[in-house]
């Protein structure tokens, strides 16, 4: 990564050159720095396990050659495009349009998601797209609780996600409850995990937070894999039983949907009901964090995020108002995990490394930290653009990588950066993301 | 401690490391009076309102505070949350901290969390959008509406507090700290950063919070126009120990006081001596 400077005023746009070619030499020397023993040395094992190694000056000089002139098209294009100063260029018309735009975009979003498996039915691919889609759009929205509006930047969110994830397979394929039993207690078992981890992180903060709570992603990972008896090991837990509509099974027998209502039996019907089940839950998630954000429990965590010191003065549980934080944002991530192994039937520890945590959380902060439309967007561009770049293989890491890059260049408090009120006296107005805390821990 | 005084901080002492930031420090606030906490810069007047509102717990001494019920509460032993909530201590900040991402109105509500809380069932109720709780939510915007008219901030009760010029900022904390319905207001140099005309309107403030409301308060300020003005009683600190003690009158021609101030900053100095002539 090439450290960018954050402020762009007017006279450093044109005080440029030197000031370009200065960034950009320092970026071109980190990455000297950093890629000659990453890349310039190439050491390997020998053939008697001597160790062998050769020099690669070419490529480092190239490297360092792409991060030299990168540098420069990256400053010119922050300051062609502009960064946080954009909003006060663009004119009235174009804004009042984006509005109107920003107004309708929430509803439009949701009718058209209604209808998709009404005008997809007959690809497949698209609807399971969707759904990985949704179950992202959910998690995000979970998260959201405790990193956009209590300000706890959780880096192990997937534990929550593989609490409910296994909580789900474990009940149903050894004592053989319903889905719509183990929902609820999925949710429930991980919000007590997520109480359970919250209160020897609560004193933390910042940077100590997030890697203890990368930790706990991990040890949770651990354990799974390692209580073979319980969990199945690294061999995952299999034939996991599929949702039923209400105890009606979604299948081929006399006794399935198909055959109760007289219509022909299809594989799909089954991807529509998992399609609408997720975006029930996905729905409920969103309704419950929005009334809790008008409820005192969610101002207390947006106050958090802005000044644990005056929450505190004002008589207001720090302690269980975090952990409150913790617990709905890790029930919503039960949620989803139990969705997740009902749809996969088969579900292993693979399914919840630390990329998963890493993924949600760059949804959050893609999609401006709090809004809820936000996240939903966010989840679309990242889960979809990363199948869009699917023929690109290797390299759309790579390509996306810079995406974001770019994006956070172009609007670094995310997607949405402002933040709505909760109450008002005579009329709700959008609070500039400039003033809103990103929270500390 | 009498009946009539609502602190008694008795032989206070607050160490950091070898620092003694406060020695020995006793004084007494009444009920329904403003005690003023003067001294130059570095004297320890912070130090004993964070032993005080529980942000800091006391190397030694007592901290009691008697409830209008005659109720008596060990501020030293209780936690700094449940300070606020329970024994009812609410207090501004030196450096001002609101929630600057949430509008006024919002910050006013924050400060009734407590009970709007249970107003809500712990949220249960709140959550089902239960009558009972939309009442109580209506009489907190109701408070909060009044202290937003008292500060002269109503108009602008749907800003965000960061984008308030540095006067109001000062005024909206007081009104936040004032919707926890406190029975003692710790307020730390709420005029500093004030001009002539916001500092007059400050003491108007404090003068009717402490008459029509009966509030206790306890006030850090070097503003002397103002502490001369509305204190009936001052306690003057240096160096972590009380050097002096009285009515305005008295503080402002102790001749201790005057060293003490001659001794640090001259400006000062003659502040507290024009301030009240
Ligand atoms: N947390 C702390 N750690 C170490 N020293 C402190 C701390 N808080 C205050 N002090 C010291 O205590 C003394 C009194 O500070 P303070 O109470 O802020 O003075 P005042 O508010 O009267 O200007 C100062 O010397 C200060 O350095
Ligand atoms: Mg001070």
């Amino acid at each position: 990564m090439t450290p960018i400077p954050h402020e762009t005023t007017h006279a450093s746009r044109t005080a440029g050159i030197s000031a370009l070619l200065k960034t950009a030499f320092i970026n071109a020397l980190i990455a000297l720095v950093l890629f000659s023993l990453m890349v310039g040395i190439r050491t390997e094992a020998g053939s008697d396990g001597q160790l062998t190694y050769w020099t690669r000056f070419g490529d480092l000089a190239s490297l360092v050659a792409a991060v030299f002139g990168g540098s420069i098209l990256i400053e010119l294009l922050r300051q062609w495009i502009g960064s946080t100063g954009t909003e006060k260029l663009v004119p009235p018309a174009v804004k009042s349009g984006m509005s109107f735009v920003g107004r309708y975009l929430a509803p439009a979003l949701l009718i058209f998601t209604l209808l998709v498996p009404v005008i997809f039915y007959n690809q497949r691919y698209i609807l399971d797209l969707a759904i990985l889609v949704l179950t992202y759009v959910m998690l995000g929205w979970g998260l959201n609780v405790v990193v956009g509006l209590a300000g706890l930047l959780d880096l192990g969110y997937v534990a929550f996600y593989a609490v409910g994830a296994y909580s789900y397979a474990l009940l149903a394929t050894n004592f053989g409850w319903s889905f719509w039993v183990c929902l609820p207690l999925a949710g429930i078992l991980a919000a007590f995990w997520g109480v359970l981890l919250g209160f020897p992180v609560l004193r933390l903060r910042g940077d100590y937070l997030a890697i203890v709570t990368l930790a706990f992603g991990e040890i949770i990972r651990l354990v799974i894999i390692n209580w073979q008896e319980l969990t199945g090991g690294p061999n995952g837990v299999s034939s996991i039983p599929r949702p039923s509509f209400f105890g009606i099974p979604l299948d081929n027998s006399d006794s399935g949907l198909a055959a109760r209502l007289g219509i022909e039996y299809s594989p799909t019907h089954r991807i529509v009901f998992l399609f609408y089940l997720i975006l029930a839950l996905a729905l409920l998630t969103n309704w419950v964090t929005i009334r809790l954000r008008r409820l005192p429990i969610g101002r207390a965590w947006e106050a958090l995020r802005e000044d644990e010191v005056a929450c505190r003065a004002l008589g207001i549980n720090t302690t269980t108002t975090k952990l409150t934080a913790f617990a709905t944002g890790a029930m919503f991530g039960g949620f989803a995990g139990a969705f997740f192994a009902t749809r996969q039937g088969f579900i292993s520890p693979e399914s919840f490394t630390f990329q998963e945590s890493a993924l949600v959380l760059a949804i959050v902060v893609l999609g401006g930290m709090g809004s809820q439309l936000g996240v939903a967007l966010a989840a679309l561009a990242m889960i979809g653009g990363f199948e869009l770049f699917r023929s690109l293989e290797t390299y759309r890491m790579l390509v996306f990588g810079m995406a974001m890059v770019l994006i956070m260049i172009w609007r670094p408090r995310g997607l949405i950066g402002h933040r709505a009120p909760t109450v008002y006296l005579t009329k709700a107005q959008a609070i500039s993301s400039d003033l809103v805390k990103e929270g500390h821990g | 401690m009498s009946r009539d005084e609502i602190l008694s901080v008795d032989r206070l002492t607050m160490r950091f490391g070898g620092i003694v930031a406060v020695q020995d420090l006793s004084f007494a606030a009444e009920r329904k009076k403003i005690t003023a906490l003067i001294g130059p810069n570095g004297a320890g007047k912070t130090t004993v309102f964070n032993c005080i509102t529980g942000f800091y717990k006391p190397s030694d001494g007592t901290i009691r505070l008697a409830h209008d019920d005659g109720k008596v509460i060990a501020l030293e032993r209780l936690n700094d949350f449940r300070i606020a909530k329970q024994a009812k201590v609410a207090r501004t900040f030196q450096n001002i901290r609101l929630f600057p991402g949430m509008t006024a109105l919002e910050n006013l509500m924050v400060a009734q969390h407590n009970a709007l809380m249970r107003a809500s069932g712990f949220t249960l109720l709140g959550l089902i959008g239960a009558p009972g709780y939309r009442d109580a939510e209506k009489r907190a915007i109701g408070l909060a509406t009044d202290w937003l008219r008292r500060v002269n901030l109503l108009d602008r009760a749907d800003d965000a507090a960061g984008n308030f010029a540095y006067g109001d900022q000062r005024r909206l904390e007081i009104a936040r700290a004032m919707c926890t319905e406190p029975a003692l207001l710790c307020l730390d140099e709420p005029a500093a950063g004030l001009n002539a005309r916001e500092s007059a309107a400050l003491s108007e403030l404090l003068l009717s919070i402490r008459n029509e409301l009966g509030t206790s308060i306890l006030l850090i300020e070097h503003d002397m126009s103002v502490v001369m003005e509305i204190s009936d009683h001052i306690v003057v600190m240096d160096h972590g120990v009380k050097i002096a003690e009285g009515s305005p009158r008295e503080v402002r021609d102790d001749p201790k006081v005057i060293a003490a101030y001659l001794g640090t900053d001259e400006e000062e100095a003659v502040a507290v001596m024009e301030g009240g002539s």
